[in-house]
């Protein structure tokens, strides 16, 4: 298919561009395939550069010939072009609408984007499942890399390489594959080398309505725990949805089976049900209009904070159960593909310093969320202004950065990375120029040759021009657990991204470029003192010296 | 101390407000503080109350435990303490209860608090902020304004309701002064245009009196603008409120009698809806595993931070009438000392760089709110109160300016804790600046004789106060400060309604960690320099260092001990690492590096603590001992 069928009207001049706290921008727009943009063709003048696969939807309004546009984005930002004449109009919103929702994946713009710069280390090979098990090795040998999902037969949405109990062999694995949905049965997560314990993921048991149980998966969850230790089975459902869906064929663990096991049941939301919540909370940031009681009161029905909460605690409980009570965990919701990341990935950062530095967030990344089949491609489709039908979009990954950046403000020293990383990573997995976040799972990726086609985040993100823009000035590595507080007024509204088209940033801006400032004074200052310091000790001896030899 | 009946008590248990995590330690009485300091010798932690800070004490009903006392501090510090036998409880309890209602202004702590300065110093210290030189900085007396003694004895205006006109500052026209108002008084405020701002009380206009002389007073006040030819009153009561108080003789102005003048209702609340609101707030924030919905409802419906937008709100319509429209305006309310207050002093600090600095915002703190006679005696609860006189005005213009701060963090030189502080010793009765209700008053008292000035202290401590992010230059390109009003801008000011519960806070302070570095800065500049005398010495000639912050002193004041007298800042970690075994601070952390990959969180926070669910039914394996699992209180239940 050629995008030039697409795009009836390529150019219309005397465009004017409205966005909230900057200067209206008259000029050219022009449709290409895969941008949207607009030129006043003067110099020094900010063009607008758009992704259409960033629009998430739009509104057209006539005023006599004058026909307005309003885009919304999917990085939550608002514009409006007004555009002469109605015929122009009509053909560059419908343009946009078929651009922006085209349904193949090979169409995307990272198939063809071709980077600018010099792809020093490629991103595709940077965090190879074979380097972090190399790492494990190195402090235990109770467990195994197993192949056994080469041709993800067993689980499709798992990787081919996993890493499981080293007394499990490969014939239990599809066994116990077999009694967990999707064929997700429980791998290695995380491994917390202060005391040995580990925490797994899966997804729920297929028990049903008559409580079918399965040896090998009992076997393979019992060959992680220590002798005599016990371990605690994190669902992050409720005992009632988990009872639900029994007759759904999913289900929960038994008591009766697995003795060893102590079952608790958090309350994070579905997927659709934290839809629905973006929605409310970015209209109730958007309007303007609010008092302060229609504020609070949207953002109460929003029930994103309420989200954000539950997530974050039921990620402390893992990390507690695991550094504190020293046992180990197996965390599963119903698929395991949403909250079960969620609540993996955060206790991660809670306990292990490596998931605060830069590369150990990325391998965070690619491990617990890409790797782990975290269904990127669905969930990302649409973003908080979708007027369609949902259909299995949600903001899962959002919040996991919520709640990241959340633990980020209670602990402002104990990151490399700053919210400027966050918010980069929230808008690129929704809209982005690299492959990274194409796909639902690495099967997927696979067969769309993303590694050979499309360029790396990763590639883009590692080189230091760009890291810069991410670094903590603040930070200082610290090898400890961090427990943030998880208290309502401890929690705050992420402001970087659902105020971020709504404010003026530039007061806060030059604040955090002092504070900057005042940090490298201070590093300029050391090195001076120090250089001070040795060449006085070598006019000190050599002074010495002269004296000896009178 | 003849109330004190027991004053030591030991053996007794502090319980945390959040989490079930308790100490034990021995409970002091004093004359002027109740001190709790824990038993545990390697950490003892030590709390000290002093007794004006305690709003209320409970005795609650027996436990197998002991007897539980709850204390809740006017600072928003709540401990509650159980102690072992019922008698000393109820000893300390009624020992309490007559402490904390000082019959007289004698038996404040200000009239035995000594800093130990000698009389210059104190006298030295009370002179530092001089109103007279505030009106000179304005531009006053001028060719259009004059100052004037008329109020030299207290006498022109109704002693009942007149209280703190400062004494030498008056329009001339107040000659013609008739006791219509109740108790009018007037400042102004001098812009670049001329206008000024003026703060009266309500007109005793009831259905239909009218005042000659008010009416002239108004048009004397909108001849001497020539920018404008009307003067905004800006009545800042709810309009049901006004027209209510017609009805006593009182009221708002007729604008058909007043000729030249653009009337205008606020509709901020009075006090007894605003102690309503922050009682309904502290009750919400203080609920144990609040959830995020209870939370926000409860925000909502305590109404706080309405109220705290309704008076930012009109702090702007105020600065704007006199940046924009060069107008001059009357602000008033029923009795002029507290809403007015709260809109006259922030929408100056909107207006005026000076009052965003340190001296400037005492300065602004001593003529608006001491001097115009804020009633603080009554508001703050310090003498035998009447309850229904308590309210937290001056809480609330404390909140504004920290929203403020939030919004603009380079354009005031202090930061929250200056804040915070300012709010401890309201409330403290330590210094007399905030003593009794009236300039009068405070007179009479003689306080600048018996008592010393928390401006002294706090300037002596400055360090501590310091935004390290401050740029004065900023004033320059926002002279008059813009704050966004939309709700979403206004937040939870946790650092101030939580500062004691450190199981709320950020773990790692930003604000500590910059003014580290800036004193660090301030150091290596010297050390850069001395060593560069030093190789000078040897014939080696530097390039001089460009220096980019003013060479101040560099030696630092002492710091403050205790954590309720002295700066937050920095005593709070120490406290810290006294409180909890595992606590790593950040000095540690220097010492012992890499290698510490033991049971160490950062700055003493446990999981425990922040009550991420309840392990109902731990079972911590037989052979390994219970110490991790009793430690944490996670024990209860058996599997």
């Amino acid at each position: 298919m050629e995008f030039a069928e697409l795009i009836k009207t390529p150019r219309v001049d005397g465009v004017v561009l409205h966005r909230p706290f900057m200067p209206t921008v008259e000029g050219t727009l022009c449709l290409t395939g895969h941008h949207l943009i607009l030129s006043s063709r003067q110099d020094n003048t900010e063009e607008l550069w758009l992704l259409h696969a960033n629009i998430d939807s739009t509104e057209k309004r006539f005023v006599g010939s004058l026909g307005t546009i309003i885009v919304k984005c999917k990085d939550l930002r608002v514009i409006q072009l007004d555009i002469p004449g109605m015929e122009e109009c009509l053909n560059i919103a419908s343009s946009i609408e078929a651009l922006s929702t085209l349904d193949s994946v090979s169409l995307m713009y990272p198939f063809f984007y071709r980077p600018l710069f010099e792809v020093i280390e490629d991103g595709w090979q940077s965090f190879a499942p074979e380097e972090s098990f190399r790492d494990l090795e190195s402090m235990t040998d109770e467990w195994r890399l197993s192949e056994v999902n080469k041709d993800f037969s067993v689980c499709p949405s798992y990787p081919s390489l996993l890493t499981v109990p080293k007394d499990i062999d490969d014939e239990s694995l599809c066994k116990a594959a077999s009694f967990r949905h999707g064929g997700r049965f429980p791998v290695l997560s995380y491994y917390h080398k202060k005391n040995g314990m580990v925490m797994m993921r899966a997804a729920q048991p297929l028990t049903g309505t008559n409580g079918r149980r399965c040896k090998e998966d009992e076997k393979l969850i019992n060959a992680t725990l220590c002798a005599g230790k016990r371990g605690y089975i994190i669902d992050t459902r409720t005992i009632a949805v988990a009872q639900q869906a029994k007759a759904r064929g999913g289900g929960f663990e038994q008591e009766a089976n697995y003795p060893q096991w102590r079952r608790i049941h958090k309350a994070i939301e579905r997927s659709n049900v934290l839809q629905d919540s973006l929605i409310k909370l970015v209209e109730a940031c958007n309007d303007q209009s609010h008092s302060m009681d229609r504020w609070l009161s949207k953002l109460e029905a929003s029930n994103w904070q309420s989200n954000v909460k539950e997530i974050l605690t039921t990620a402390c409980l893992a990390a507690q159960c695991i550094d504190r009570e020293g046992a180990s965990v197996l965390v599963h919701g119903t698929e395991g593909t949403d909250s079960t990341l969620q609540v993996t990935s955060l206790a991660q950062i809670i306990l292990d310093p490596a998931c605060r530095t830069i590369r150990g967030f990325e391998a965070l990344i690619e491990r617990e969320w890409l790797q782990a089949g975290h269904p990127f491609h669905q969930r990302c489709a649409q973003s908080a202004y979708s007027n369609g039908k949902p259909r299995s979009e949600a903001p899962v990954f959002l919040l996991f950065l919520d709640c990241v950046w959340q633990i980020l403000r209670q602990f402002p020293c104990s990151f490399q990375f700053n919210e400027n990383l966050l918010i980069m990573l929230f808008e690129h997995a929704y809209t982005s120029q690299f492959g990274t976040f194409l796909g639902n799972c690495v099967a997927e990726r696979g067969k769309l040759q993303l590694s050979q086609k499309t360029v790396s985040l990763w590639s883009w993100v590692n080189r230091p021009q760009e890291l810069e823009r991410f670094l903590n000035p603040l930070y200082e590595p610290n090898n400890l657990v961090i427990w943030p507080s998880v208290a309502p007024q401890s929690l705050l509204l992420w402001e970087g991204v659902f105020l971020r088209w709504n404010r003026s940033t530039k007061c806060l801006d030059e604040a955090y470029q002092e504070m900057v400032h005042i940090i490298e004074y201070n590093k300029e200052l050391q090195n001076k003192v120090n250089s001070l310091r040795r060449q006085l000790a070598q006019l000190e001896t050599e002074d010495k010296m002269v004296a000896d030899l009178k | 101390m003849e109330h004190i009946r027991t004053p030591k008590v030991e053996q007794v248990k502090l319980l945390d407000r959040f989490s079930n995590k308790s100490v034990i330690g021995t409970l002091h009485l004093t004359a002027t503080h109740l001190i709790f300091v824990e038993s545990n010798s390697t950490s003892a932690q030590e709390i000290w109350i002093l007794h004006h800070h305690i709003a209320s004490v409970e005795k609650l009903s027996l436990t197998t435990s002991g007897c539980p006392l709850l204390i809740q501090c006017r600072n928003f510090r709540l401990v509650h303490f159980v102690i072992p036998r019922e008698r000393d409880c109820h000893d300390i309890y009624s020992s309490l209860l007559r402490l904390l209602r000082p019959v007289s202004y004698d038996e404040l702590y200000a009239f035995s608090y000594n800093p130990k300065q000698n009389d210059q110093q104190r006298e030295e210290g009370w002179q530092l902020i001089d109103l007279a030189a505030e009106f000179e900085r304005m531009g006053v007396p001028c060719d259009q304004w004059q100052l004037t003694d008329v109020n030299r004895e207290y006498k022109r205006l109704p002693p009942n309701i007149c209280i703190g006109l400062v004494k030498s500052v008056v329009p001339h026209l107040l000659c013609f002064y008739n006791v219509l108002r109740g108790g009018k008084r007037l400042y102004l405020f001098v812009s670049c245009l001329q206008a000024a701002v003026c703060r009266c009380s309500q007109p005793l206009s009831g259905f239909s009196a009218r005042c000659l002389e008010d009416e002239h007073m108004l048009q004397a006040i909108s001849k001497a603008n020539h920018n404008s030819r009307y003067v905004y009153v800006m009545d800042t009561r709810p309009k049901l409120n006004a027209l209510a108080n017609r009805a006593a003789g009182k009221g708002y102005e007729n604008e058909d009698n007043y000729s030249n003048i653009r009337f205008q209702f606020v509709g901020i609340e009075n006090i007894h809806v605003m102690r309503g609101s922050l009682q309904k707030l502290l009750e919400v924030v203080g609920t144990r595993s609040l959830s995020m919905t209870d939370y926000l409802v409860g925000l909502e419906n305590s109404g706080w931070l309405r109220h705290i937008k309704a008076i930012m709100d009109a702090a702007i319509f105020l600065a704007k009438a006199v940046t924009v429209e060069g107008a001059s305006v009357l602000v008033h309310c029923s009795d002029g000392w507290d809403r007015t207050a709260q809109v006259c002093a922030l929408g100056s600090l909107l207006m005026d760089p000076y009052y965003r600095t340190i001296k400037g915002f005492m300065v602004l703190i001593e003529k608006d709110w001491i001097s115009f006679g804020h009633k603080f005696a009554d508001r703050c609860d310090q003498l035998d109160p009447d309850p229904k006189e308590v309210s937290p005005i001056f809480t609330q213009f404390l909140e504004c300016v920290w929203q403020l701060t939030e919004q603009f963090p380079q354009a005031f030189e202090f930061s929250e804790w200056f804040l915070i502080q300012i709010h401890e010793h309201v409330h403290s009765c330590q210094f007399g600046n905030f003593l009794g209700n009236s300039q009068r008053q405070r007179e009479v008292l003689q306080l600048k004789e018996r008592t010393y000035s928390l401006w002294a202290h706090l300037l002596s401590e400055k360090q501590n106060y310091l935004n390290p992010v401050y740029s004065p230059s900023f004033a320059e390109s926002h002279p008059v400060l813009e704050p966004s009003t939309q709700a979403c801008h206004f937040k939870f000011w946790r650092n101030m309604y939580h500062q004691y519960d450190r199981s709320m806070h950020p773990r790692q302070s930003i604000l500590k960690q910059v003014l580290t570095f800036k004193e660090s800065n301030r150091e290596l500049e010297g050390t850069v320099q001395a060593l560069k005398t030093k190789l000078q010495k040897f014939g080696v000639s530097t390039s001089p260092l460009k220096p980019q912050t003013p060479p101040r002193e560099r030696s630092l004041p002492p710091r403050p001990q205790s954590l309720i007298l002295g700066a937050p800042l920095l005593s709070r970690k120490e406290v810290q690492q006294e409180e909890d075994e595992e606590v790593f601070g950040e000095e540690a952390r220097e010492d012992a590096p890499a290698s510490t990959d033991g049971e160490r969180t950062v700055e003493g926070s446990s999981a425990t603590e922040n009550g991420y669910g309840e392990l109902t039914g731990s079972f911590g394996s037989k052979n390994e001992p219970a110490v991790v699992t009793l430690e944490f209180g996670v024990a209860r239940m058996t599997c």
